[in-house]
């Protein structure tokens, strides 16, 4: 079956902050650019971006790019790429002050230059301290700000949206060049080829493997999971940042602010078990060690509820008054969505996914690259990728604060860039393959044709637990072993998926169906990672490496200061060297990493 | 939802509304899927023009609204704003 064909300059999929800052680039160059998003533009996850983005302006006080690249580097636990990082640390000013440029209603100062927020982890004098204020922000709305600022310029510039569309496969060649995508329109449920010179990926992070996440329902990884079927590895899935307390079973977030106040953490036996793995700091230990004992309370079988997983953070204590007064909208989050009243009953809480730094393997420049002819980084022809979805290196093994939107929008527009220059040097269109539309074909009428299959929501939760449980915040070897042969095991269950309604139009049950085959590339590529990776490095942490003379926090230098690339083939592992050296800075050498 | 005459939604309008509560916002999906399990059977046409009207409202909006922190500035969408903070 013939699939109708459309064609245009450049496919970007996705329309959060990294899609719409490329997006601009490219309609602003004069090219016919369409953007693919599953939900409106301004309804991205982006939105609940509210830190800010970091860039070291130096407008409260003294500061300087390589600063922020200090941090960056020190937070990556050195497992970013320091050409990426300079890039990206040394963009940043100017990505931003271009931002103000287009009407972005940053906070400011009296003397109206853009204020900036303090962070954890900033710091002056390459880690020396003191602090250094380096967030823009727009209140807490940064995410929301960007959205709108971008999404105005964009329909300036004559951007073409494609709202409620979702891409299903990518289009490559027989010399592996990108040719474009497969797309679902929902509202007619029609199924297109967009035919494009260049395609860039932008569908963020894919925190709904997990059961707990602080992810949206929409991010679910499809561009990870489009890449990975098309041969196209996924690099250092095993690192996910997580926060110690969301709510058990629905992921929103319980501020820290609730332990600095005098909320504890109970076990199943009613022990404030911090006390044992932290006798002076407690509840107030930090993030990681808090994480940790949680985790390991529920491996020992100390977790409560039915299936005795989640944990207990009680405020009782408290009070209602200080309760209402220091902890506003605590009470509210815990009615809504955990069923119960904090002044008299404590809250299930889990450590619970927040952000992605792995994802589809990227140079500086946006560029998807992946190994080819014995060079680790060979640029895959008309390939790009930007934002959470994107691993450019910058953010390695963890995350700093600050440096999401930094990572959109400077990589978002330097992929812009790109895609400019190759079409340039690249006129002409190549032909799409006779059987383009093949793989999404047999995708559709596998899922369609399927009998006494399993429902998809059955085989989601089992996936969702299945990560929660072997791949969380803190991982043990035999856990992570296990996990492996049930994500396997899953693997064959998604493949005979069952949709009961086969309507065509907005047929949601459908979608999620198709963005099941994307969160189970994911999974996958996290989990298998995740039990090869024998050393503890940022995120990625391992009950059998811990701190010892030479592994500083359970980090091998010796061994691991490399990236992971999973291949969807055979579930196959490759490695690449770190890239240590800066574009212009010195090298930023390996050491241990505390704060 | 008033004493007006109710007008049955389609199939289609409904399959739409169960999609674009789809949002930015953990939290608003969280509401939103929950309210649908609840009403989306019984939801008739004035409902679903204030449900659609304040699906309008940016994501953050939305939140303020459902968490009760602030008031919709619509009057017309209260009963629709009660029925969601239940849900």
């Amino acid at each position: 079956m013939a699939l109708p064909i459309r064609t245009f300059d450049a496919v970007v999929v996705g329309a959060g902050g990294a899609g719409l800052r490329a997006a601009l680039q490219l309609a602003e160059a004069g090219l016919r650019v369409a953007v693919l998003s599953k939900v409106f533009p301004t309804r991205s996850h982006t939105v609940a971006a509210q830190g800010g983005i970091g860039a070291a302006l130096g407008n409260m006080g003294e500061d300087s790019w390589l600063w922020h690249m200090y941090d960056t580097v020190k937070g990556s636990d050195w497992l970013g790429d320091q050409d990426a990082i300079e890039y990206v640390c040394r963009e940043a000013p100017r990505v931003v002050i271009e931002l103000e440029h287009f009407g972005m209603p940053f906070d400011r100062n009296d003397d109206g230059t853009v204020y900036q927020r303090p962070f954890g982890g900033h710091m002056q004098n390459m880690g020396a301290g003191p602090a250094v204020q380096r967030s823009c922000c727009a209140a807490d709305r940064t995410g929301h700000a960007l959205l709108h600022t971008l999404y105005q310029r964009n329909v300036r510039a004559n951007t073409q949206f494609f709202v409620e569309w979702m891409a299903l496969d990518l289009v490559r060649d027989a010399s592996g060049q990108v040719l474009g995508v497969t797309a679902l329109e929902m509202e007619t449920g029609e199924v297109y080829v967009l035919h494009a010179r260049a395609t860039l990926f932008a569908t963020g992070g894919a925190g709904r493997i997990f059961a707990s996440t602080t992810n949206a329902f929409i991010n679910t990884g499809d561009g990870l999971g489009m890449a990975a079927r098309a041969g196209i590895p996924l690099e250092d899935m095993e690192f996910w940042q997580f926060h110690p307390t969301g709510v058990a079973g629905a992921g929103v977030l319980i501020t820290e602010g609730v332990r600095g106040e005098g909320g504890m953490l109970l076990n199943s036996t009613g022990e404030r078990f911090m006390e044992r793995y932290a006798p002076n700091a407690k509840d107030l230990a930090s993030r990681d060690v808090v994480s940790r004992a949680m985790a390991t309370e529920i491996k020992e079988g100390r977790g409560c509820g039915p299936n005795r997983d989640y944990v207990l953070l009680k405020l009782d204590h408290l009070g209602p008054e200080v309760i209402e007064k220091r902890l506003p909208g605590i009470r509210e989050i815990a009615k809504k969505f955990a069923n119960v009243d904090p002044v008299r009953d404590p809250i299930p809480v889990v450590p619970t996914v927040h952000y992605m730094m792995g994802g589809i393997p990227t140079n500086y420049r946006g560029e998807v690259v992946a190994p080819r002819g014995g060079d680790p980084n060979a640029v895959v022809p008309g390939f790009y990728a930007a934002g959470e979805c994107g691993c450019a290196s910058v953010h390695g093994a963890n995350r700093l604060g600050t440096n999401s939107l930094t990572d959109l929008v400077v990589i978002g527009k330097a992929a812009g860039d790109s895609v400019i220059r190759f079409l340039a040097e690249n006129p002409g269109r190549k032909d799409l393959p006779a059987d383009a539309a093949e793989p999404t074909l047999a995708r559709l009428a596998r899922l369609d044709g399927q009998k006494n299959g399993e429902s998809v929501h059955a085989v989601a939760e089992e996936l969702r637990r299945t990560m929660q449980a072997h791949c969380g915040v803190f991982r043990f070897p035999d856990l992570l072993a296990e996990g492996v042969r049930r994500v396997r095991e899953l693997v064959q269950r998604v493949a005979r998926t069952e949709v009961k309604d086969k309507s065509r139009v907005f047929n949601t049950a459908r979608v999620e169906a198709l963005e099941l085959d994307n969160l189970i590339e994911v999974a996958r590529a996290t989990m298998v990672s995740a039990e090869a990776r024998k050393e503890s490095r940022g995120a990625h942490d391992r009950a059998d490496c811990h701190d010892r003379p030479g592994f500083p926090n359970g980090r091998d230098d010796a061994n691991w200061l490399k990236h992971t690339l999973w291949y969807h083939d055979g579930d196959r592992l490759d490695y690449k060297p770190v890239n240590l050296k800066p574009l212009t800075a010195e090298s930023i050498a390996p050491k241990a990493r505390t704060y | 939802m008033s004493g007006r005459a109710r007008t049955r939604v389609s199939e289609a309008d409904l399959r739409r509304l169960r999609w674009r509560c789809r949002r930015g916002m953990l939290e608003n999906d969280l509401v939103l899927e929950r309210f649908l399990d609840r009403h989306a059977a019984t939801l008739d046409a004035e409902g679903l023009a204030l449900l659609n009207a304040l699906l309008e409202l940016g994501d953050n909006e939305l939140w303020d609204v459902l968490s009760g922190r602030r008031e919709c500035a619509d009057a017309r969408l209260g009963p629709m704003v009660r029925m969601l903070r239940e849900a």
